[in-house]
């Protein structure tokens, strides 16, 4: 790992010191953080293929409908049937904050509220099987607009997971090794410093000693030789 | 108020016109992605919701991933008149890929 250049001061080491707890502290949260979310992500892809697979059938059904409709009556009239909608849908939307994902919520109320309503043409001029078309289409629709809600939830919380397991992993294997190893460096470099202080100061010790003791020496024998 | 929407075929349209949805009829994936493009814009009236057909959504993913990441709109793939191609399901696969880092299903 190249190691970034940190001045072997006691300052630093402290901020480093203290930066690393909080390091540590957001590592944990973190992981917290995705082991949530990745339940919650599972509970959400479980009912999401349940009602993926529901809409398909569904959806292929009513298409099924629509085709043998659209082959007993003529292209034409099927269109003209169809054309002006009787009900209106309106929709309502809400957030819903799951570990700080923020993921829509569809309600949605209908115009029409009696079923048989849904029909926005005649029974005079129709087919039969329009009205089973229509039906089978009015009853998957509430199927998708699930499907909607959950499989945005779903790409919503994939993508927070995948960015919370980077900075986990950032956390975990880049920064915190960086900053143990600069405190070690540090702490390493302040010892060693130290040592070479006191080695110094026991040298300089030493020399002063030698100095004094050679004075003294010189002066005992000159005080010898003025008594001799 | 929030609205929904629905591409796809002019065949495939039809039917959730009568429901009440806003519908698009277009005839080919670059039609597709120019009205999903229209629709999306800030200055109209946003939807919340775009159910896209299938065969139309395969050469555009690209263009449709860059919403997955926005709290709206939801563009949803539903199958189209000749049945589920699997791409829908696929989304769901990326996702669970994206998340997890393997596919786990």
């Amino acid at each position: 790992m190249a190691k970034k250049a940190v001045t072997p001061t006691r300052m630093v080491l402290n901020q480093l010191k203290v930066r690393l707890k909080t390091a540590i502290r957001g590592h944990k949260l973190l992981k917290d953080k995705r082991d949530e979310l990745m339940r919650q992500f599972m509970d959400v892809v479980r009912k999401n293929k349940v009602l993926r697979t529901r809409v398909e059938e569904g959806l292929t059904e009513a298409f099924g409908a629509l085709t043998v409709a659209g082959a007993v009556m003529s292209p034409e009239m099927l269109g003209q049937a169809l054309m002006y909608p009787r009900q209106s849908v309106s929709l309502d939307m809400s957030f819903k904050n799951i570990m700080s994902v923020n993921v829509p919520q569809y309600t949605f109320s209908t115009s029409a509220a009696d079923p048989a309503d849904i029909y926005p043409y005649g029974f005079t001029q129709t087919s039969g099987e329009l009205d089973k078309a229509m039906q089978s289409l009015s009853r998957v629709f509430e199927d998708m607009l699930e499907l909607a809600q959950v499989e945005k939830t779903m790409q919503l919380l994939a993508e927070e997971i995948e960015r919370t397991r980077r900075r986990v992993n950032a956390l975990e294997y880049v920064m915190i090794p960086e900053m143990q190893e600069n405190i070690k460096y540090i702490s390493m470099k302040l010892a060693e410093n130290e040592n070479s202080t006191k080695v110094r100061l026991m040298k300089v010790k030493d020399m002063v000693l030698k100095e004094a003791i050679e004075e003294r020496r010189a002066r005992e024998g000159r005080i010898t030789e003025n008594l001799g | 108020m929030y609205k929904i929407a629905v591409i796809g075929g002019p065949d495939s349209v039809i039917g959730f016109r009568a429901l009440g949805l806003d519908a698009y009829p277009v005839s080919s994936s670059h039609e597709a992605k120019q009205t999903l493009r229209e629709i999306t814009k800030p200055s109209n009236d946003p939807y919340v919701i775009i159910y896209l057909e299938e065969t139309l959504a395969e050469p555009i993913l690209d263009d449709i991933k860059k919403y997955n990441e926005l709290p709206t709109p939801a563009i949803i793939l539903i199958p189209g008149r000749d049945g589920p191609i699997g791409i829908g399901q696929n989304a769901l696969q990326q996702a669970v890929e994206k998340a997890v880092g393997t596919n786990i299903l």
